[in-house]
């Protein structure tokens, strides 16, 4: 998707340290990205390459103790450093979070309406009527059926699907800018996983909302994202239409990761699923070289002396930090001349 | 001479907690060598099942056979020289290691519940081949589970599981917690020491891409009851039950252009309790297909081929509508 007007959401160069009993963590480095209206951007990467961290310090959302450094704007206003009456203003109303564990998110003695009705009672000042027929209008909008009788459930008297229904409805109550979803459908069943992920793009159509959403899973990437971004080990290395990344990734890792996953209509008889050899390394410092090189199988001295810059690849809007990116498919063209 | 007896056989298995109908009678055989892939959503009863096989809890009704001995009842000291036989892989490696004990004690554990009576220099010569079996260097011995990644943490469980060279593995969700490229190890060590050991396995995910990867047949489960069985050309193909047409239609594929042009049955998630299973067909509350028998009768099973389907508008043939082309006003009429 090309925008033409400025992003809602602005990340640039943010950084994200921890300092921890045996020295520092390096969690972010250097992560630029933006959010356009009504975008669903899509985050993939190995386990602790810090995803979670991206998304929790765009609100400030993290513990005291981490250092953040960077930019992040807002429709222009700047977050990073910002007060914390200034952020918690902003939770909520512009930037609304919904995470893998909803039971642990919502207050399991009260009920589902009153929860969403005090939302709206505390960020828009509404009156307790008004705010639990608008509660009712939330779970409609969410799909969850007679919502006007659900309203009075309590978080317990609800399916996983359901109470991740809740919570979005939560999330979207104040009519947020931006929808940040980390691991939204981790923990349900596909079933239940493609309503959800319907409930997510009709909120972009209908809305306009712009999506964050992390996910390990690449069926659920390319199902609902517009763009996709790849991280590993607090970078992002690729970042790419869906459509290009899946088909022509550029990055080493992100062609490893694609080929990791088993293709339809192969099985362990006659086929090796790809591995990625090694493990992700976890960063004190960040360090002026590939994070990928000891696993990478095209490393060289050059990866290994200096970082490599994110760089366009060619494509729309495709970029990856690669010295040595993966050669494009050869087009149908060229495949016929063979 | 006689043919082996299977790696499993459940009859008609039933586990009640209290009123918490978690399995309703389920069979299921599994031959030996082979691997069951058993699917369904969450809490239909799946973990369940695998628990009573390994006997971790004591089925209210129904038998399990290991290797033709029923073990359904047996005691724990009778159990013991069962123990062997069947192993079992959590979902969580975090959360089913001993953080206080080293990954040679781990890996050595079931021989030591086995009753066997080891000297540390035959347990340390019993593990080190285990640990290099699912590919890890001998020294991971001397380290304790928090000292491993997540991948590694998975491969110790794994080598727990088969120090005892069991018959049967039941695998319960060994690759959720894991990320992509972790997964592919894990499924490629499965796949591999399958082919060399020959175990049978009970494989338990919600994973359908693993499934098609490492399964032979699969077992669909829906509130605490199959649904389906076949094996995974056939399921794949030609998936017979509703909700097994909803399942394989509603995974996503990791492809973007091809996932957009598919149609998702969306069942909706106001899933029924296993406290109060509906009446007749425990799917007619999300069948998109749901007509008035389905309400009153339970349907029966339809054999097709080597496996069934419990659906109403299965007919004998094997044959019937699928929600993923069909119009319910057309399919009733
Ligand atoms: N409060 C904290 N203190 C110290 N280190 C932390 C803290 N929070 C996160 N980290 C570290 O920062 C890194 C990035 O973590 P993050 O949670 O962002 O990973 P992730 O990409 O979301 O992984 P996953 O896919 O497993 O959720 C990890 O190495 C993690 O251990
Ligand atoms: N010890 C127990 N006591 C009471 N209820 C239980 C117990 N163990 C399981 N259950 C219930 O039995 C049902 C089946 O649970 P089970 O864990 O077997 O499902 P599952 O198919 O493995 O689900 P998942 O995919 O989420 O792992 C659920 O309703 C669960 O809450
Ligand atoms: S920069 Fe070098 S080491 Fe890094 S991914 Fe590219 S080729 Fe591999
Ligand atoms: S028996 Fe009826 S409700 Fe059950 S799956 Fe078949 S059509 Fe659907
Ligand atoms: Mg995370
Ligand atoms: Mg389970």
């Amino acid at each position: 998707m090309t925008t033409a007007s400025a992003p809602v959401l602005e990340i640039r160069d943010l950084s994200v340290s921890f300092p921890t009993e045996t020295g520092t963590v390096s969690a972010v480095d250097g992560v630029s990205l933006d959010l356009a209206a009504g975008e669903i951007v899509g985050m993939v990467g190995e386990s602790g390459c810090g995803k979670s961290v991206t998304a929790m310090s765009l609100a400030g959302l993290l513990p005291g103790s981490a250092r953040v450094t960077g930019s992040v704007r807002l429709d222009g206003t700047q977050l990073v450093g910002a007060r914390e009456s200034a952020l918690r203003r902003v939770r909520g109303r512009e930037i609304a979070y919904i995470f893998q564990e909803p039971m642990t998110s919502l207050n399991p003695v009260l009920s589902v309406g009153r929860q969403i009705g005090e939302v709206l009672q505390v960020h828009e000042r509404m009156s307790r009527r008004a705010a639990r027929a608008r509660a009712v209008e939330l779970l409609t909008l969410v799909g969850i059926p007679s919502a006007a009788q659900r309203v009075d459930s309590y978080p317990h008297q609800l399916s996983g699907g359901m109470r991740q229904r809740v919570m979005i409805a939560m999330a979207v109550a104040c009519g947020p800018k931006v929808l940040v979803a980390d691991e939204p459908t981790t923990a349900l069943d596909v079933t239940v996983q493609a309503g959800i992920l319907q409930v997510l793009r009709d909120l972009r159509d209908r809305l306009g909302t712009s999506v964050l959403i992390i996910t390990h899973d690449l069926g659920v990437i390319a199902d609902i994202a517009d763009r996709v971004v790849v991280m590993y080990a607090g970078r992002v290395v690729e970042r790419a239409p869906a459509d290009d990344l899946f088909a022509q990734p550029r990055h080493r890792y992100t062609a490893g990761l694609l080929s990791a996953s088993p293709q339809p209509g192969r099985h362990a008889g006659t086929d090796r699923l790809t591995e990625i050899p090694g493990l992700v390394p976890v960063l004190a410092s960040q360090p002026d070289a590939c994070t990928f090189a000891d696993r990478c199988p095209a490393a060289d001295e050059q990866c290994r002396a200096a970082a490599p810059p994110l760089e366009d690849v060619g494509g729309t809007d495709h970029v990856a930090a690669c010295w040595h990116p993966c050669a494009t498919a050869p087009t149908a063209a060229q495949e016929a001349n063979r | 001479m006689t043919p082996q007896p299977n790696a499993l056989e459940i009859a008609d298995l039933v586990m009640h907690f209290g009123p918490v109908r978690a399995v309703d009678g389920v069979s299921l055989t599994i031959p030996r060598g082979r691997v069951t892939a058993l699917v369904g959503e969450s809490g239909s009863g799946k973990s369940t099942v695998g628990r009573c096989v390994v006997r971790l809890v004591e089925p209210t009704a129904g038998t399990v056979r290991i290797a033709g001995t029923d073990v359904t009842h047996l005691s724990r000291r009778r159990l013991r020289p069962h123990r062997g036989a069947v192993s079992i892989v959590f979902q969580d490696p975090a959360a089913s290691l001993d953080p206080r004990m080293l990954v040679g004690e781990i890996v050595a554990e079931p021989l030591r519940l086995a009753g066997k009576r080891i000297s540390r220099r035959e347990r340390d010569a019993r593990v080190a081949p285990q640990l290099e079996r699912v590919g890890l260097r001998a020294e991971v011995a001397r380290r304790y589970p928090h000292e491993l990644s997540g991948g590694q943490r998975q491969r110790v469980s794994i080598a727990r599981a088969l120090i005892s060279e069991p018959m049967l593995l039941i695998a319960d969700e060994p690759t959720s917690a894991l990320d992509v490229s972790v997964q592919a190890s894990v499924l490629n060590l499965l796949a591999d020491l399958q082919r060399d050991i020959g175990f049978a396995c009970l494989f338990i995910t919600h994973d359908l891409s693993a499934v098609e990867y490492l399964a032979d047949d699969i077992a669909v489960m829906y509130l605490g009851q199959l649904v389906e069985t076949g094996s995974r050309e056939r399921i794949f193909a030609r998936p017979a039950h509703p909700y097994t047409q909803a399942l394989l239609s509603a995974a996503p594929v990791a492809d973007p252009v091809r996932q957009r042009h598919r149609q998702p049955v969306l069942l909706g998630d106001d899933l029924p309790s296993a406290l109060d299973p509906p009446s007749g067909c425990r799917f007619r509350t999300r069948c998109p297909l749901a007509f008035d028998r389905c309400a009153t009768e339970v349907p029966a099973q339809t054999a097709i081929g080597d496996g069934m389907a419990a659906c109403h508008l299965v007919r004998p043939d094997g044959t019937g509508p699928d929600v993923r082309t069909a119009d319910p006003s057309e399919v009733l009429s």
